[in-house]
């Protein structure tokens, strides 16, 4: 055996994941998955089918535009708490400390039944301009799953920031690189770099969030799903599919980043 | 075959929305039991709001915390593990006495990580009508108008069980660490 996989590495590992228990087991998984189809109800699935393609879409779009505002947060927050004089270090860290030490379906209540509810009554708000933006759901949500992931990302960045070998920030002053440049060519990109791997799984947990959303009315794919177990009283089916939904999302999201991890060439040292 | 099972276990978990696992734990798993009991003759039983949740926590936990653990004792220097096979220790020992100390250190950062996550996660069971302190919060909220007011409190609540619990994980973690080198300055 031994030598079977000296001689043929790869043949050796494709006949290792092979094994006779793994096929019986992707067997089950089919059996399974055939029974789903044939035997559960899926009749309310041409009558949703719209309604959850919509899901979908804002569940990517709330999604993309949080991790990346949240994102672009995150940067000043790490580098305040990694470099920062005190007073930037320590609000950033106090923003921190308190978004993650608090849950966020509170936040997502808070901003918008706490300052939905301060908002009209303030005459000047009401007649703003913003007011009809105000009265929607969503601005709630994206603000408040932005800041989440603003100050988890903070965290990590922190690290990242911290985690750059003092070698090149001194080779690149030593270069006579001005701070900006230095921050933009050697800092950030290293850093960033660094965060990778984290910045993955931050992302999954962020879409992992997403659902909340739908507890401010706000008609993502979970929302969808509710609708239909209050519509038609069927339970199992819906959820199962909006669980399958998540599991695809999440490859999507995986693939992406070690396809953005590769693109780097890479030699921690 | 058992690796396998747990790998697809901990996959699906992690990739799967809590709310959406608590959702389908809670409705289709308490349905499940019902329908269970009924085919066997016994009368249906109302499951208690808390065990179900307690439950859906645990196995949603039990998924991240396999995979912190298994980083951990895949950390530990196999140096180590030789020397105490080399005392002629029987697996058991080398569990209780090499593998368990030895994989603490590396865990605990993480298991207290999970642990935040946990009391974070109970507001989630609120959407199942729960009557934890976030739904309690909204009741309260709405009957009285003041929804500012009491999701403050109630975050400052969650913030200070969130301190209160950094500091007993310090005391563990330095407990945890004794004899080892401090920290690098990078991992703080």
């Amino acid at each position: 055996m031994t030598t079977a996989a000296d001689a043929h590495p790869i043949e050796a590992s494709r006949s290792a994941w092979l094994q006779p228990h793994r096929i019986v087991l992707i067997g089950i998984a089919l059996a399974l998955v055939a029974c789903a189809v044939l035997f559960l109800r899926w009749e309310w699935l041409p009558a949703y089918y719209d309604l959850a393609l919509l899901g979908i879409w804002r569940t990517i779009w709330i999604l993309v535009v949080t991790s990346v505002l949240g994102f672009l947060l995150a940067v000043p927050l790490g580098l305040a708490q990694a470099a920062g004089p005190f007073w930037l270090a320590w609000p950033a860290k106090a923003f921190c400390t308190v978004v993650r030490g608090t849950p966020l379906l509170l936040q997502l209540w808070l901003l918008y039944y706490g300052l939905g509810s301060l908002f009209p009554q303030f005459p000047w708000i009401r007649q703003s301009e913003l007011w009809p933006i105000l009265r929607q759901a969503w601005p709630y949500a994206v603000v408040a799953l932005t800041l989440s992931y603003a100050a988890y990302e903070g965290e990590v960045m922190r690290g990242a920031f911290a985690g750059v070998p003092r070698g090149q920030l001194e080779a690149s002053r030593a270069f006579g690189m001005s701070p900006w440049k230095r921050f933009r060519r050697i800092w950030l990109p290293q850093a960033i770099h660094r965060a990778l791997p984290t910045l993955a799984g931050e992302t999954v947990l962020q879409l992992k969030a997403t659902p909340l959303v739908a507890t401010i009315t706000v008609i993502d794919i979970y929302a969808v799903a509710s609708r239909v177990r209050q519509d038609t009283f069927i339970v199992y089916e819906p959820l199962l599919l909006l669980a399958l939904i998540y599991l695809v999302i999440t490859g999507i999201i995986v693939f992406a980043f070690r396809k953005l991890e590769a693109r780097i060439p890479s030699r921690l040292g | 075959m058992l690796r396998d099972l747990m790998e697809i276990y901990t996959t699906i978990v992690r990739a799967v929305p809590e709310l959406v696992l608590i959702l389908l734990l809670y409705y289709a798993g308490t349905d499940l039991i019902n329908r269970g009991l009924e085919s066997l003759g016994y009368a249906a039983i109302d499951i208690n709001g808390l065990v179900a949740g307690i439950a859906v926590l645990g196995i949603v936990q039990g998924a991240y915390a396999t995979e912190v653990i298994r980083g951990a004792i895949l950390a530990i220097p196999q140096g180590q593990i030789e020397a105490a096979r080399a005392y002629g220790m029987p697996p058991g020992k080398m569990l209780r006495r090499i593998t368990l100390p030895a994989m603490l250190p590396f865990a605990i950062p993480s298991l207290a990580n999970l642990w935040l996550i946990a009391t974070k996660d109970t507001a989630l069971l609120a959407v199942v009508g729960f009557n934890e302190l976030t739904q309690e919060t909204r009741q309260a909220g709405a009957t009285t108008k003041a929804y500012f007011t009491f999701f403050v409190a109630a975050g400052v609540l969650y913030l200070l069980l969130t301190l209160f619990s950094n500091v007993i994980i310090g005391r563990i973690e330095r407990w945890a660490r004794r004899g080892m080198p401090p920290v690098a300055e990078a991992g703080r």
